[in-house]
């Protein structure tokens, strides 16, 4: 609650042109400009979801100039190759990243219930894949679906699982500290109102919740793509960073392909970051 | 006692409760009753345990002894032959259906309007339709001076404002039993006076029993048909509030009048 507004009693309410402008009663699924923002990552997911790309072997029909350090032309040239190896790395983040979402959500449940057996292990699940890499993840999964034959998976399916694993439990810490960052007061209206359970949760907590959790959830959806190359040498997943493996065994020149996979990163890293950031700034809650 | 009905008053009868924090015992065997309709005023010093008291009553904190009954029901009891058992969540929740609480530093659900948050128990609780739950809400907001503020949410509200949003929404559950805990000390002092002249009007119109807690000894002289004194977790005098107030008996009660300065 801010005090500044205290001294304004007027019906015009806010003391300041910047409270004026906030409209916060407008329920954050109800405001464009967050609901636009959503709206582009699900019409992204969409697209990555929908179309299938299936890399053939990666393997440049043009050579480099072996006296150039670096040969722009030959570069060029690996784009579009190197761009199937990024969209391979997206949809297995976006693959992933959905089953995180769900998997925490499950899990930060599971942590809050009564029932402490299933909160134990929760809690143990979480902080035992919490504090264990994922590289070291991805080699156990392989191994035990290599080994055990009662599930054949592809590299790409256990790098989802993976990834959904073990960013299940960072989304899972992000519902909770968007949980528990909804003030006492708020708990403790709903129980002077005699609110029930389901009342109390779907129309005071998790609207106040939400706004916590996004900037949390979309910092772990970047975290998650920049770990999903473990993927190429870890699974032979044909992604952006065995591209450019193969592309150095092939013709012996690494300095270009790995300059482009960095190009590709910052392509996607920094516009989601940013969009992240303004995702922040508009969801901002007053209190 | 009387039984319970949702505009009817209910008596709050509290039996040698107990309640600590840890090694810190808040209310020793506290006995404190209110009769139906009873106004009665808490004062005390800070960490004396007033809130304590009424937030055990709102069931926000579980005693660790003794009874509580809110118009004549166990609110953490229920009957068994002639035993009693620890209550269920359930039995919990009925009673504590008659009993509403305004809280200093107000509570209100910030992404809602001021007739959203008034409207939510109405609707969702009580089962009431929403243009019932609209009108009634109006009513009240009207009755705390803030028709003009029905659409604006409480961080476009001044605090005085806000107090009284927080006290159209609980008198919308039309509680038998309102506790209010030091509802004007968060607020500038320029605006205290709107929130106690609500208060008064809720004191003069209704049945309604109130607890209050607060510093404001020429408003607790004024609606108070009790005043108790409270000290480290026990009931050190109680009586008139004129009597309390101006002839106090215990060298207490004289010391704590003395530092806040009665009028
Ligand atoms: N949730 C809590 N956890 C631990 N101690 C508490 C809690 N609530 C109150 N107390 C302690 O109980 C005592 C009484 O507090 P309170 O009832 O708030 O007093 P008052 O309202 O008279 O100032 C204080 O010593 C306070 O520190
Ligand atoms: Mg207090």
């Amino acid at each position: 609650m801010s005090e500044a507004v205290a001294t304004s009693p007027t019906p015009s309410g806010p003391s300041t042109d910047q409270k004026l402008a906030y409209e916060p009663h407008r329920k954050w699924y109800r405001r464009p400009e967050i609901l636009g923002p959503v709206a582009i990552v699900i019409a992204v997911y969409a697209v990555l979801l929908g179309v299938e790309v299936q890399p053939g072997r990666y393997r440049s029909a043009f050579t480099a100039d072996g006296d150039l350090a670096l040969d722009w032309d030959y570069f060029f040239h690996l784009i579009p190759q190197m761009l199937t190896g990024a969209y391979v790395l997206a949809r297995a983040t976006v693959l992933g990243f959905t089953g995180a979402i769900v998997l925490g959500l499950l899990m930060a449940l599971g942590r809050r219930s009564q029932f402490k057996p299933l909160s134990w292990v929760s809690a143990f699940v979480i902080e035992f894949v919490r504090s264990t890499p994922l590289l070291v993840q991805l080699f156990f999964l392989q191994a035990l679906f290599r080994t055990t034959d009662v599930v054949n998976l592809s590299g790409v399916q256990i790098l989802v699982l993976g990834l959904a694993l073990h960013y299940g439990t960072y989304t899972s810490e992000g519902y909770r500290a968007g949980i528990n960052s909804v003030p006492d007061g708020q708990w403790e209206a709903s129980t002077a109102l005699n609110l029930d359970p389901i009342t109390k949760w779907t129309r005071i907590i998790i609207p106040q919740a939400v706004p916590n959790v996004l900037p949390a959830l979309g910092n772990n959806l970047i975290a998650s793509f920049k770990d999903a190359p473990m993927g190429g040498p870890v699974l032979a997943v044909p992604c952006m960073l065995f591209f450019a493996n193969t592309i150095r065994a092939e013709d012996f020149r690494s300095v270009e392909p790995m300059l482009l996979i960095g190009a590709g990163f910052l392509l996607i890293s920094i516009p989601a970051a940013w969009g992240l950031r303004r995702l922040e700034e508009r969801i901002e809650y007053e209190r | 006692m009387t039984d319970v009905s949702p505009k009817g008053a209910a008596g709050v009868r509290m039996r040698s409760v107990d309640k600590a924090f840890g090694p810190n015992v808040v209310l020793r065997e506290l006995n404190l009753e209110v009769e139906p309709g009873e106004r009665v005023v808490i004062i005390g010093p800070s960490g004396s345990g007033k809130t304590t008291i009424l937030r055990v009553i709102m069931t926000l904190e579980r005693i660790d002894g003794g009874t509580i009954r809110v118009g004549g029901q166990h609110l953490y009891h229920e009957p068994v032959g002639d035993q009693l058992k620890a209550a269920s969540e359930k039995h919990i929740r009925k009673v504590r259906s008659n009993i509403g609480m305004v809280f200093q530093h107000f509570n209100l659900f910030p992404h809602m309007s001021a007739l959203e948050n008034i409207m939510l128990a109405p609707v969702k609780v009580h089962n009431k339709s929403r243009d019932e739950a609209r009108e009634t809400g109006m009513e009240l907001l009207a009755k705390v001076g803030l028709s003009e503020h029905a659409n604006h949410t409480p961080g476009q509200l001044s605090g005085g404002q806000k107090q009284r949003v927080a006290i159209a929404r609980a008198l919308a559950a039309e509680p038998a039993v309102m506790l209010f805990d030091e509802v004007t000390s968060a607020l500038d002092p320029e605006l205290v006076g709107e929130v106690l002249s609500v208060l008064r009007d809720i004191a003069e119109e209704g049945s309604t029993t109130m607890m209050l807690v607060t510093h404001e000894m020429a408003f607790a002289r004024e609606v108070a048909d009790r005043l108790v004194m409270f000290d480290n977790g026990r009931i050190v005098e109680e009586g008139r509030p004129s009597d309390v107030l101006d002839t106090p008996q215990k060298p207490r009660t004289r010391e704590f009048l003395g530092a806040v300065g009665d009028q």
